[in-house]
């Protein structure tokens, strides 16, 4: 229905047209946004890009019920692994924050894996997928871990086969991709449906963006200061915008980097000097559920995390140049931490899938 | 005679040096709010663009392409670096640290 057939005023419907357009651009333009430009006063403008914006989705693979439905058939269905033991679920376990509480992921026959299984947590909004950014979409990525010999090494031809010969999966693969065959496409996009709907942004802290005073406390408000201020904690150059990250690489001086056998990151698939030990900036959202911290799982707790930072990093061989080292009193540094915790939505019940026989 | 050709082919090619040296082009492209400022420039061969880093904190610039492989390091605010493209063809230029910064540079 065009708008002035139901009757709007041409002034109106301009009025609309350029409410729409701020609502496009407006996120955007606020989240680049300067220290020195923002109010730190509940609900003000000046915050309002810190807000998520609606779940994007590429094209073709619209969100629907039936496809969020077979992607968290197949999500949590351990069959879709070579010895059966293992789903996608495993590592991405919503009793951990949809990561698995380990230092770094265990895969086939539980052998410990190189890095931590990262969150699925608002990997919605990722420009980029995996530590090092080798998937672009969460469509690329679904794949991968049933094709890797190291992960759930399921053989791909006998998963088609059972996936074809299985009753109610035909049936929720037709209803969801109803003129498509059962293939990895169609798989990797009922996962990446339901993975979609894996969201954290009713947080404490969105509260307080939209003008609720007492979501957040004095503390809260401090460390939130001291998170954005670049000659502080300098925690928003790299954790920005509404997800908390710049979906950039960066050399954070993990000791890890210090190391003979240092895991290069994002050097494999940029070999370039910058990026020798740079990793993916994780989301902060949700962030106490998953725990441990950093892309080698070697910092336990959030105080530890923001000592790293305090102290500059360990290896500092290659620290990306954005990582600045300033000085944080105890004080400070609780009040980063209560900020973090500010980003977490309260935790729901989750219901499993019943998955087909 | 052929004394006479060799000199005036010289001049010629000296002419030639000299007019693509004063035609050659310098072209400004920021590095704003995590983005750069032109999405796509079409340049000739010669022609020197020149990144400069309009925000608060570092960036980097870089192609991998064969026809112009160049890594510019990290530079902070206000700083530039320039970079002369010296082949024709199509040109992908990202930034290292924040991978949704990317453009296109076509040399002709």
């Amino acid at each position: 229905m065009k708008l002035c057939e139901i009757g709007f005023s041409p002034r109106y419907r301009l009025a609309l047209l350029v409410f729409i357009g701020l609502i496009i651009v407006l996120p955007i333009k606020l989240q680049a946004k300067e220290f020195k430009d923002i109010t730190f006063e509940a609900g003000h403008e000046s915050l309002q890009g810190w807000l998520l914006p609606k779940v994007p989705h590429p094209k073709g693979n619209e969100i629907t019920e039936a496809r969020v439905t077979l992607g968290k058939m197949l999500f949590f269905d351990t069959r879709l692994s070579g010895d059966g033991n293992m789903s996608c679920g495993t590592c991405h376990n919503p009793l951990y924050g949809w990561s698995d509480g380990l230092p770094t992921a265990r895969g086939f026959k539980s052998e410990v894996l190189g890095r931590a299984s990262p969150t699925v947590i608002n990997t919605a909004f990722n420009s980029l997928q995996m530590w090092d950014g080798r998937k672009k979409s969460l469509e690329e990525q679904a794949m991968g871990p049933m094709m890797s010999n190291a992960e759930m090494n399921m053989n791909i031809p006998k998963l088609l086969k059972f996936l074809n010969e299985t009753n109610g999966y035909k049936k929720a693969f037709n209803k969801a991709y109803p003129k498509e065959t059962i293939n990895e496409l169609t798989i990797a996009k009922g996962i990446a449906s339901f993975e979609r709907t894996i969201i954290s942004n009713n947080s404490p802290f969105d509260q307080w963006i939209k003008g609720n005073k007492k979501a957040l406390t004095k503390q809260q408000i401090k460390g939130f200061k001291l998170f954005v201020n670049p000659k502080k904690g300098n925690c928003e150059v790299c954790h920005s915008g509404s997800n908390f990250t710049d979906n950039g690489f960066h050399n954070i001086g993990l000791a890890q980097f210090g190391k003979k056998d240092a895991d290069m990151g994002r050097y494999i698939q940029r070999p370039l000097g910058l990026m020798k030990g740079a990793f993916k900036t994780p989301t902060l959202r949700d962030i106490t559920q998953t725990a441990p911290y950093f892309h080698d799982g070697s910092s336990l707790t959030l105080e530890e995390v923001v000592a790293h930072y305090e102290k500059g990093g360990v290896a500092k061989g290659n620290l990306s140049p954005n990582m600045k080292t300033a000085k944080l009193s105890k004080k400070e540094q609780t009040a980063i931490v209560a900020f973090m915790k500010s980003l977490n939505t309260k935790q729901q019940p989750f219901l499993l899938p019943i998955i087909p026989h | 005679m052929k004394c006479f050709t060799t000199k005036m082919i010289t001049a010629s090619l000296m002419t030639l040096c000299f007019s693509a040296t004063i035609f050659a082009q310098t072209i400004e492209v920021g590095q704003k709010d995590k983005k750069f400022t032109k999405s796509k420039i079409e340049i000739n061969v010669g022609d020197t663009v020149k990144f400069i880093n309009e925000d608060t904190f570092f960036h980097n610039v870089f192609s991998l392409s064969d026809i112009k492989f160049f890594d510019l390091g990290s530079f902070p605010k206000g700083e530039f670096k320039e970079v002369t493209f010296d082949k024709a063809g199509t040109i992908e230029v990202e930034c290292a640290i924040h991978p949704e910064m990317i453009m296109t540079i076509d040399v002709k």
